[in-house]
């Protein structure tokens, strides 16, 4: 009986933030599909009333289906029989009912059978499935995948994929190899084109490969014999119908039990090449890795919600010295932060989340007609903003999803760490966010140089020209001061010009740059509905400590210290 | 072979959460406290049609339920899990009734609606608990009836062969159609709404609710698209005799009703030996608390 959409208001909230009449509009195409399809919108209130009309199934099947059957999932896991993935019980069940709700396929275009939708909409679901079941996410959240083929494959090629997915057929993208990690160019599965067949044949082992015996995948493999390099590599598509591929052994994991992680065999297994040859990892996966990216922050957020909800839940509950636990400052404190960090990281999540919205719905529409100047230009600045926020979302999200998952256990106590409460597994469910789809580390890589060239900065003095309710001036200047500290900061580790030293504090410089990023979010946030004025409270209080700290270290911090750190 | 199913079901206040403002001073059911809801046992019985749908491609699934106007929801949400039409029994003249006036209004809105292979309704509503309704219709239709259905296993030579749960068992039958069959809650879930006959039946509307549209577009779109106009039948339309309907037509008096609180008198404290708690096992069986 219960409903993850309707039981929390910021969903809407997010949803229904301005800039969601321009986006809806250009995903609409003004709303054009209404006179060929019985279930398009006809205007902005029609589209979002369809938006939570979805929610709201989508929220229910969370309640009253895939949380509850979490922890059986867990315990029961995937099997391998007969070289193929057999789903947990509850996985399937969970399975059948986002398939029959016609859950998938949802931001693709009608006319491949999908719902079209913003993809805001989609990740607000995405949120809400990973607060149910985090593993579970992952097989419903490949449908991501599909993003990739209607970007780059040929039109015969989506009209053969795309209503497969739609209709509830499950994806997956095999790119990681027993060598090839973190560092894609290394890549070997060979791609062999057979003249006499017209077809080309995989062959090779993928690794960790997540719902690796999906119905249709995506294979990162070596077209080109004899390179060793990314240029060497070109996008294939495998579907399981025709046979090649067989499932070695399913990893034993910390977490996210129920999502089968495979280790395949490709035996001539037969697969079309998708968009051009060479330009898998150089183009198609930056573009896949940016939709899994999102997707993980939407996980983590979800993680962070639920870990939060235990705790919050526990604290009301348990009784300790005559009184709830919940009433001591040591435990609210925690809580308080913990809320906080969930109500940044979601405002960063859907903030981001229209930012790529709008401009690969722009980019979408240039294919059909050209673009006026200024919407190029407009094109052209969400698409920045959405590489510099996509690493900053996932990085950040995922680490306050951990902290979050820790402190959950920590109100908990000694019950937290028995396999009693929710809050254990969401423990182990969130460990894997700060890794897959590149590592905190990795993040900051992709990070680092919208600190250097500016665009967190640009961001923020964009933010503090937005208009915000009189009483939060106050709070806005601490994070005008902590900006003016994040530009000095900035400023006085890049005229170093040691990359090495830049590296070395970039992880402090990001985290400073997401602390008053989110602090303005939640300004704005407070601005359109009070209920967040708490979070901005708090979570400004937490990122102005963080940012000094930050600048502190970095201040003592002499360039030849680094030789203190350098392991040999 | 397609099949022309007819499912009732009923829109009732949700008994299930009953918290302490779900009955007035006078014993009457607060429904204003209560959300209404689809009766749980007739989105088992609308999940068995939809299963025989998809089964025998060609089929229709309509739903009937009588009830005040906000009723109408009961056929938006049958539409949004995939039955075709519906139509709303509604009228003054109706309200008041009990079983026997409910079934013999069913059974003319069905008479009706013409030709049918199948009928299928829960088993009972979830404020009532009578389970009379479906077999009443059953009888005024002059046609067989299978109660107690789990799962309506196929149409074989004409005939419907239907898995019954029983007390200490299943039992597996064979009918002639047509036939009337009320589904049991063990039977299989309803699926979920469906995010596409959402939106495209999101605005469908009763002629009554149609009238005073604030949105004029809405009123175009409602014109243009005729499935989104819901049947809405009244006395008259059915062709029901005034004097069995309603109030008129029931014979059940209610006398009064009392909000019975469970209470436990006097309590005993047994050792965990096998002895007591045989003894404890005899002595419920015994008072049929348990068996």
């Amino acid at each position: 009986m219960a409903n993850f959409y309707l039981d929390n208001s910021d969903l809407k909230h997010h949803l229904t933030h301005p800039l969601m009449k321009r986006l809806v509009a250009l995903k609409e195409r003004n709303y054009t599909d209404a006179q060929k399809f019985d279930y398009a919108p006809f205007d902005y209130e029609d589209a979002i009333d369809s938006y939570e009309k979805v929610l709201e199934i989508a929220g229910e099947i969370c309640g009253d289906i895939i949380a509850p059957n979490a922890e059986n999932v867990d315990h029961e896991g995937p099997l391998v029989v007969d070289g193929h993935v057999q789903y947990a019980s509850g996985t399937q069940k969970n399975l059948d009912a986002v398939v029959k709700a016609g859950l998938m396929g949802i931001s693709l275009p009608r006319r491949y059978n999908g719902l079209n939708f913003s993809l805001v909409p989609y990740i607000m679901a995405a949120d809400m499935v990973s607060r149910a079941d985090a593993g579970f996410e992952n097989i419903w959240g490949l449908q991501d995948c599909a993003e990739t083929i209607y970007e780059f494959a040929s039109e015969e090629q989506k009209q053969k994929y795309l209503p497969r997915v739609c209709a509830g057929e499950t994806m997956a993208m095999d790119l990681t190899e027993p060598d090839a990690g973190s560092d894609l160019q290394a890549v070997m599965l060979k791609a062999t084109y057979s003249e006499a067949d017209g077809c080309w044949y995989l062959n090779g082992v993928k690794r960790f490969i997540t719902n690796g015996d999906g119905n249709i995948a995506l294979v990162l493999a070596r077209s080109e014999e004899g390179t060793k390099d990314g240029r060497g590599l070109s996008m294939f598509i495998y579907d399981r119908n025709d046979g090649g591929v067989t499932v070695r052994r399913i990893e034993n994991k910390m977490g996210i039990k129920g999502s089968p992680t495979c280790e395949l065999v490709f035996r001539n297994a037969k697969a079309e090449l998708c968009g051009d040859r060479k330009m898998g990892l150089i183009k198609y996966v930056m573009a896949l890795m940016n939709g899994a990216r999102l997707g993980i922050a939407a996980q983590s957020v979800g993680i962070s919600e639920a870990a939060y909800r235990e705790a919050l839940s526990y604290a009301r509950e348990r009784r300790q010295f005559g009184k709830a636990i919940i009433e001591f400052p040591a435990v609210y404190e925690i809580l308080s932060l913990m809320k906080a960090k969930l109500d940044a990281s979601r405002s960063l999540l859907y903030e981001t989340t229209r930012f790529v919205d709008m401009y690969k719905t722009l980019e979408d529409i240039s294919k059909e007609s050209k673009l006026e100047k200024e919407e190029r230009a407009e094109m052209k600045m969400y698409q920045k903003q959405a590489d510099a926020f996509t690493p900053l979302v996932k990085g950040m999200g995922s680490e306050f999803c951990n902290q979050n998952a820790y402190d959950s256990i920590q109100i908990h106590g000694g019950s937290g760490f028995m396999k009693d409460y929710a809050c254990e597994r969401i423990y182990r469910d969130a460990r894997i966010t700060s890794i897959y789809e590149g590592t905190t580390q990795l993040q900051v890589v992709a990070a680092i140089r919208h600190v250097t060239t500016g665009t967190y900065l640009n961001m923020m003095k964009f933010y503090e020209t937005q208009e915000i309710s009189a009483d939060l001036i106050p709070l806005q200047n601490r994070l005008k001061a902590m900006t003016e500290t994040y530009e000095r900061i900035v400023a006085k580790v890049t005229e170093t010009k040691e990359s090495d030293y830049i590296d070395f504090h970039a992880r402090r410089m990001v985290e400073m740059a997401g602390h008053i990023i989110m602090g303005h979010l939640l300004l704005l946030d407070t601005t359109r509905c009070e209920s967040f004025r708490t979070s901005a409270e708090v979570y400004i209080n937490y990122g102005e400590s963080e940012v000094k700290k930050n600048a502190e270290f970095i201040d003592r911090f002499d360039i030849e210290n680094l030789e203190y750190y350098r392991m040999k | 072979m397609g099949l022309k199913i007819i499912v009732l079901a009923k829109q009732v206040p949700d008994t299930r959460n009953v918290g302490k403002d779900a009955m007035k001073a006078d014993g009457t059911v607060n429904r204003t406290a209560l959300p209404a809801i689809f009766n749980p046992e007739d989105l088992n019985a609308l999940e068995q049609a939809l299963q025989l749908k998809d089964q025998y491609p060609g089929s229709t699934v309509t739903l009937l339920t009588m009830g005040p106007p906000r009723a109408a929801e009961i056929i938006r949400e049958g539409l949004f899990r995939g039955a075709d039409g519906g139509v709303l029994l509604t009228d003054r003249a109706f309200a008041g009734a009990d079983t026997l006036a409910t079934s013999y209004a069913l059974a003319c809105a069905v008479r009706k609606i013409g030709a049918y292979d199948i009928i299928i309704g829960g088993r009972q509503a979830i404020d009532g608990d009578t389970a009379q309704v479906g077999p009443q219709v059953a009888e005024k239709l002059n046609i067989p009836q299978v109660t107690y259905a789990e799962k309506i296993l196929k149409i074989e030579d004409g005939k419907a062969v239907i898995k019954r749960r029983l007390e200490r068992g299943v039992e597996t039958v064979k009918s002639q159609m047509p036939l009337v069959v009320t589904v049991n809650g063990s039977a299989d879930d309803c699926r979920p709404r469906n995010t596409k006959l959402v939106q495209k039946y999101k605005y469908a509307k009763t002629v009554s609710e149609s009238q005073n549209l604030e949105n004029d577009y809405l009123g175009s779109i409602l014109d243009s698209r005729p499935y989104l106009k819901l049947g809405e039948w009244s006395v008259t339309d059915v062709e029901a005799d005034l004097q069995q309907v309603g109030l008129a037509g029931s014979p059940t008096k209610v006398k009064s009703i009392e909000n019975v609180v469970f209470q436990a008198k006097e309590s005993k404290q047994l050792t965990s030996s096998d002895t007591e708690i045989e003894e404890l096992m005899k002595e419920l069986i015994a008072n049929h608390t348990i068996g």
